[in-house]
């Protein structure tokens, strides 16, 4: 029985595709083919520690979503004008104190954090959870996925604002790791 | 990115002026989340005994580079000049990725976010997003 060891191509035997640091091994004939993570093919791709999985479900359990949300969306509008670009139809966005103050701001950024519900409660496979949102925002909204990650910052930053103290940078880690991953899951269906 | 404003300046040293005195604290706190947020930063810290966010080491690097975003905003009207040598160190001694600069600065954005959270508003953050930009790009200035 042959056994194949594939070095990956870069001294630093990282993987092009996946990024991570891995031996690439193919078993002939044992049918155990990985992918080059070194996983099985139908494995989870994002693994969760048990405090990761409480903080998030906690910071959501005592989420103000009319408040954190509009504050959110309001400041990623200011902090990166650019982004206004998606709510023409917004009406007045001319500065800050509009764009805070603004009805629609108000509203839709409240709808964007309720999007985030269906991902604490499936956090097992948020890639697949998102995968009809990530068509609409590429398909029908053309948002420039970089922008996901803009609103995901600005959405730590009020959210630590909200949790003060209690927003240590263990929990920044879960958070923004949960955030990333469902940036990743909103950006999978671009084409 | 771009050059900062009359506005933007205001904004900062009127900002900074709140944060007097508490700069040991937020610079603490930064990079002991950005070890924590982002553990590839660590990679940085191999010769420190302990790694941890909480340890001496980390603390006393936490002040020394407070310091030197506090230096900043006393040169924020020439920023390429001001931070010509630190911009040397990082450059041929340290050798930092600039993307590091970035995650630092968004590190410090998250801590004025807790420790102000009233002063902190939508227009304090773009002025002070800028000058982090702006203070990373000084100091990248001699690395080619």
């Amino acid at each position: 029985m042959t056994q194949y060891t594939l070095q990956a191509h870069r001294p630093s035997n990282r993987c092009l595709w996946e990024g991570r640091r891995v031996a690439l091994k193919v078993a002939s004939g044992a049918g155990d083919l990985q992918t080059c993570t070194g996983k099985p093919r139908d494995s989870k791709m994002v693994e969760w520690t048990d405090f990761e999985r409480a903080t998030i479900v906690d910071i959501f359990s005592k989420m103000q979503y009319e408040v954190v949300g509009p504050a959110a969306l309001a400041r990623c509008l200011v902090v990166y004008p650019w982004t206004q670009r998606y709510f023409g139809n917004f009406g007045n966005l001319y500065n800050a104190a509009a764009i805070s103050g603004n009805p629609m701001v108000a509203k839709h950024g409240t709808t964007i954090l309720h999007g985030l519900d269906r991902a604490v409660k499936n956090m097992d496979d948020i890639k697949a959870t998102y995968a009809e949102l990530s068509v609409l925002h590429s398909e029908k909204l053309h948002v420039d996925p970089d922008n996901f990650k803009l609103l995901s910052d600005c959405l730590t930053i009020v959210v630590a604002a909200q949790l003060g103290k209690d927003f240590t940078g263990e929990v920044q880690a879960a958070f923004q790791k949960f955030l990333a991953v469902v940036v990743s899951a909103l950006g999978r269906q671009y084409h | 990115m771009t050059t900062l404003t009359a506005k933007d300046k205001d904004a900062v040293r009127t900002f900074w002026a709140k944060v007097s005195g508490k700069e040991e604290d937020i610079g603490t706190d930064a990079v002991a989340r950005m070890l924590a947020v982002y553990p590839q930063t660590k990679t940085y810290f191999a010769h420190w005994k302990d790694l941890s966010p909480s340890s001496p080491s980390a603390r006393k690097h936490g002040v020394t580079v407070m310091k030197g975003v506090a230096d900043a905003v006393s040169k924020i009207d020439d920023l390429k000049g001001g931070l010509l040598t630190l911009s040397e160190l990082h450059a041929f001694t340290l050798r930092v990725d600039p993307a590091n600069f970035k995650i630092l600065s968004h590190c410090l954005l998250v801590v004025l976010s807790i420790m102000f959270p009233n002063d902190f508003t939508p227009e304090a953050h773009v002025a002070l997003d800028k000058f982090l930009a702006a203070v990373a790009l000084a100091l990248a200035e001699k690395y080619r």
